[in-house]
């Protein structure tokens, strides 16, 4: 680890103008905000970041989780994911965001772990982490071992010849079938981004992960109301049975009227390069009877164009069998 | 010296009785000194530099950057490093090590992550900030790191003889039911949550070392001969050991790489390798394939036996698992042979890892005698039974206590084997997931190590143990103190037992198993020396109420002398010593080792573990659910801790099984998933439910408490048990480890 400087700023204000200068808000920026610290703290001990300042955003507030007129949430960016599972409004209005963070990492992590870190948490390829390797997320234009290397993990669906790097967080997964919106204080003031818009798939570039800009500070997620009597849930598939990322996973929202699906959000993690929304997948379900056989076309559909790498051609047929899975049970007491 | 030892201790209120440990308190507070907690002043930090190839040699080394950053004191290379001899032949238990080339020797580097350099400044992180600004050139060879094993080139003397008898080739051959199967397992690492570590001290020309060590006289024996300095000039402490699974059981380069540069700095070095390091440089449980051929009558009777293996190594290490360990005894068979290979990859030096040979062995012959059952339509269990011997017929000698079939049949009485339905698929549970149940049999080797042993009776009413073995997490150190108060009546908290300091007396390595069947005897051997000299001092001392009285007419009860049959009068043991003014009296005790002796019997613990794996096809998710485990160990002499050992031992055989093999990246040779999040082990949510049941036949041929230990015979046989019971639930032989979901994608899906 390098030596660094840590500064504490009063406001978000100064917190933006802190990291305004920077260069780059992405892979190698020299000025990076610090919350839980659950994931740079990692990799500025393995060299792959080295940050000559960190601007601890703790003191802000940006903690609270708030009901929002119109039956949506307000989620501040430094609201701990344990704090986020727990509550009584995620508990009971989004299950899937509360099932999917606890689905990750430990308690002591989750009880660090912030839902502005998780938004920008990094992939889990073993290529990133050690810097003995060339990486074009890394490292752009070094190269990617990982093509023809340890690749079991890694994505089969939004990949590049650049970089097939897993997103490996839960909670986005479930905020993308939730269709939350992430908010950002810049240089230039507020923005409002839609999940989908947020991330960036990995082309040319994978060293550039999202659209935040030099000084953007994450201060809130919201999410909205879902329709009535909507359903969701979360189902995560593993090596193991606890603390271990996912080969695949889903987050379903889904509202059958009459015996059919009248709303559907297939989102998936463990199997993309961002949190990978698929609206073929809800296409494939919109109007249909909520059978078995219409939730493996809609799987089928939420894989088709994956491209398998070396050792996780298996993924292709897990991720099928777990949004297949996970219909199954959101549609269950529907 | 064994007068006392040999005399079988049936009756005891401490012995056979579970006892919680005596350093669990220190455990629990942070106050248990490990080797990484020790400081002095002065003390500085070295971080090697590591070997980014995994095949050439080194053309130049530039340390000028990294020598110039803050707080950095020297950088070492294989230019600079100062003299570090090659050990001399091992002989029995000493100069064990199984990386013999020692760090920085030259310019060669043959696996990656080799230390090629170290770096030593005031803090930690400089000396990892200076490691990594080392600029190492390489000429880079070619490397081999191929998972393939068996019909690969093996090295130099080729194919070696194992165990045989009868003639196997025809017996297979003219079999009226066969079965031939090749089984693999990858390379697996010990990865203890301690790192290993050492601290170094040098200091006039002598060398204390912090280690993390599961045999310190050992390891003072390797350090010396390394070193180049005389066994007396070197001590070894390890208080304790955040466990090793024997990863700690010989010396690593990194310790002499401390030893050195505290040396060559002339300042205490502390050196602690990094989570990565662990899977490069402190040894493994090496890949190996192995051909089991198995030939039967109809009946179920074996014929033919054939356990031929290859496993990988170091390109400079004559690393051979073993993996015939238990193969020739286990069974009855006419005609058996095992054979072995060695190929070489570059990759660092393999080591035993808990159970070494027999876990990956029975591995391979406890799945191929399911498949055999299998083909004969035949009960698991019934075919296991059929085949037991009457003698270990690999040497002809009677067994010292064997009731593998009582393991087998207690151990199916308590998981319900008897309502097992045999087809693939055919078992439910309540909530409609599939079930699987698999058996499978397991042994390990018992025996004694030579140990010396010190029991001081004091004033202050305490006993104070001394032994140069080890407490490695298992228990040892209460074990010890369960000895002394059940031979002076003291309770076990006024016993203090000190281990790990190669100054002490000589004892044995904490591997195989063997440490409490070894340290035990002598530990009653030195209570009793000592309390007969206490007796002596009773009847001897001015003023003592047993004036007149012969030594031998007294006796010691619950810590108190008095005269044989007489309830008073009665002096404490620290009224005798303060009557008699002396600060302490020590008895020295023995207990012979039977490593290299003529046995007359066969010792072995033995062992049946069943299993029941839960697959949910829809989901591709399958678990170890339950686990009934029934041990034939000798008897328990704390069963608290043997229960302890023997339920981590099965979850570690999750882990073999579902869970654990590191791989190797092609392109650079490097073992690529090299954290404990790329290699996973089991965590607590993996945990089964665990039914431990110790049959508790005391092994007097053995030793006179009956005790041969346990650890490593409860890890044998999981493996084979979960890979038995996937096939039952799902119809697919897993036959490389360990199981992963993308082997059992292809599984019906009816079976759901």
């Amino acid at each position: 680890m390098h030596t660094f400087e840590l500064i504490t700023p009063a406001s978000v204000t100064e917190a933006v103008k802190a990291q305004a200068g920077s260069p780059t808000a992405q892979q190698g920026a020299p000025v990076r905000f610090i919350a839980g610290g659950t994931n740079l703290v990692d990799f500025m001990k393995l060299n792959v970041e080295t940050p000559r300042q960190l601007v601890d955003i703790n003191r802000l507030g940006l903690d609270r989780v708030e009901a929002l007129p119109g039956g949506g949430v307000k989620i501040g960016a430094l609201a701990r994911n344990t704090d986020v599972a727990q509550h009584e409004l995620i508990k009971a209005r989004y299950p899937v965001l509360s099932e999917a963070i606890l689905s990750g990492a430990t308690v002591q992590l989750r009880n660090l772990a912030t839902t502005g870190g998780n938004l920008l948490q990094k992939t889990r390829c073993v290529y990133y982490r050690d810097t003995a390797f060339a990486c074009n997320k890394r490292n752009p234009g070094s190269g990617c071992p990982a093509i023809e290397g340890h690749n079991r993990m890694l994505a089969v669906l939004g990949t590049s010849e650049h970089c097939i790097a897993t997103n490996p967080s839960d909670q986005n997964v479930a905020l993308t079938a939730l269709e939350a919106t992430v908010h950002v204080t810049g240089a230039k003031g507020e923005r409002a981004i839609p999940i989908a818009e947020f991330y960036v798939l990995p082309g040319a570039t994978p060293e550039r992960e999202t659209v935040l800009a030099p000084g953007d500070l994450i201060t809130h997620v919201t999410i909205p109301a879902l329709p009535d009597g909507a359903k969701s849930v979360y189902l995560k598939l593993r090596d193991r049975a606890s603390y271990e990322f996912a080969l695949a996973s889903a987050a379903i929202v889904t509202q059958v009227s009459g015996g059919r699906i009248s709303f559907a959000r297939v989102a998936m993690g463990g199997v993309g390069t961002v949190p990978w929304r698929s609206h073929e997948a809800e296409k494939a379900l919109l109007g249909k009877a909520a059978t078995r056989e219409n939730f493996r076309a809609a799987a089928e559909a939420a894989l088709h164009g994956a491209k398998p790498q070396t050792q996780n051609g298996f993924k292709v047929e897990l991720a099928k069998r777990c949004v297949t899975h996970a219909l199954t049970l959101a549609t269950k007491q529907a | 010296m064994q007068d006392q030892a040999q005399k079988a201790v049936t009756e005891s209120r401490i012995i056979g009785v579970s006892t919680p440990r005596i350093d669990g308190p220190l455990k629990t507070t942070g106050t248990a000194m490990y080797t990484s907690d020790h400081n002095f002043p002065g003390l500085v930090y070295a971080w090697p530099v590591i070997a980014t190839i995994a095949s050439g040699t080194i053309t130049s080394m530039d340390t000028a950057r990294a020598a110039a950053m803050p707080g950095v004191l020297a950088v070492y290379t294989h230019e600079n490093i100062g003299p570090l001899y090659r050990t001399p032949p091992t002989q029995g238990f000493s100069m064990i090590i199984d990386e013999r080339r020692p760090p920085l020797e030259d310019n060669v580097v043959s696996y990656y992550g080799q230390y090629v350099g170290v770096a030593v400044a005031s803090s930690v992180e400089q000396a990892r900030a200076a490691a990594e600004a080392v600029k190492v050139t390489y000429d880079k060879r070619s490397h081999n790191v191929e998972e393939k094993l068996i019909g690969t080139p093996i090295a130099e003397p080729g194919i070696k003889k194992g165990t045989a008898r009868g003639d196997v080739t025809s017996a297979f051959k003219n079999a009226a039911v066969k079965h031939d199967a090749v089984y693999s397992t990858p390379n697996e690492t010990h990865n203890p949550i301690e790192l290993h570590a050492s601290v170094a001290v040098f200091k006039d020309g002598r060398y204390t070392l912090y280690e993390t060590s599961q045999a310190v006289v050992n390891h003072r024996d390797v350090m010396a001969a390394m070193l180049g300095v005389p066994p007396e000039n070197v001590q070894v402490i390890t208080r304790f050991l955040g466990s090793g699974f024997g990863g700690k059981l010989w010396p690593w380069p990194h310790a002499m790489l401390a030893a050195a540069t505290a040396r060559n700095i002339n300042r205490p070095v502390k050196l602690v390798v990094s989570r990565s390091m662990m899977f490069q440089s402190v040894g493994h449980r090496p890949a190996i394939d192995q051909q089991i051929q198995l030939g039967a009558e109809p009946s179920g009777k074996l014929v033919a036996l054939g356990h031929h293996y290859v496993n990988h190594t170091a390109m400079e290490a004559e690393y051979d698992e073993g993996c015939g360990e238990a193969t020739g005894f286990l069974y009855s068979c006419p005609n058996l042979a095992v054979t072995s290979g060695l190929v070489r990859r570059n990759v660092g030096v393999p080591t035993a890892m808990r159970g070494p040979g027999a876990v990956p062995g029975l591995y391979a012959l406890e799945s191929a005698m399911d498949e055999l059952a299998v083909k004969l339509k035949m009960d698991p269990v019934q075919l296991r039974l059929l085949n037991e011997p009457d003698k270990d017929e690999s040497n002809g000698l009677p067994f010292s206590s064997r009731h593998l079939k009582e393991c087998l049949t207690v151990g199916a009485e308590k998981f319900g084997w008897a309502k097992r339905t045999p087809a693939v698929g055919s078992m439910k549970n309540e909530d409609g997931a599939t079930l699987g149940w698999g058996v499978a049999s397991c042994a390990w080797g018992a025996m004694r190590i030579d140990t010396e042993m010190s029991v001081e009776l004091l004033q202050d009413g305490t006993a104070r143990v001394t032994c140069a073995t080890q407490d490695i997490g298992g228990g040892t150190y209460t074990a010890i103190a369960q000895m002394v108060a059940h031979e002076t009546g003291l309770p076990v908290a006024k016993v203090n037992v000190i281990l790990g300091d190669s100054a002490l007396p000589p004892g044995p390595i904490s591997g195989g198993s063997w440490t409490t069947a070894s340290v035990t005897p002598a530990a009653l051997d030195a209570a009793h020396h000592a309390v007969q000299t206490l007796l002596v001092s009773a009847a001897t001392f001015p003023n003592s109420p047993f004036k007149g009285k012969k030594p031998a007419e007294l006796e010691m009860v619950d810590g108190t002398v008095r005269a044989k049959g007489s309830a008073t009068p009665q002096l404490t043991m620290a009224e005798v010593l303060k009557g008699a003014n002396v600060k302490g009296i020590t008895g020295t005790g023995k207990s012979q080792g039977t490593f290299g002796a003529k046995e007359e019997y066969s010792f072995h613990s033995y062992g049946a573990q069943f299993v029941e794996v839960t697959w949910q096809p829809e989901i591709a998710r399958l678990r170890v659910s339950r686990v009934v485990t029934v041990i034939d160990g000798g008897r328990m002499l704390n069963p608290r801790a043997a229960r302890n050992q023997i339920e981590g031992a099965v979850v570690m055989g999750v882990g073999m099984g579902m869970l654990e093999g590191v791989e190797y990246d092609r392109a650079s040779g490097a073992p690529i998933n090299a954290s404990l999040a790329d290699y996973i082990v089991a965590v607590n949510a993996d945990c089964p439910h665990i039914d431990v049941t110790f049959l508790d036949y005391p092994d007097y041929k053995l030793n006179a408490l009956g005790a041969r230990g346990v650890g490593e015979i409860g890890l044998a046989g999981v493996a084979p048990a979960i890979t038995n019971a996937v096939y039952h639930a799902t119809g697919i032989r897993v036959r490389r480890l360990p199981v992963r979901i993308e082997d059992l994608m292809g599984a019906p899906m009816h079976l759901a």
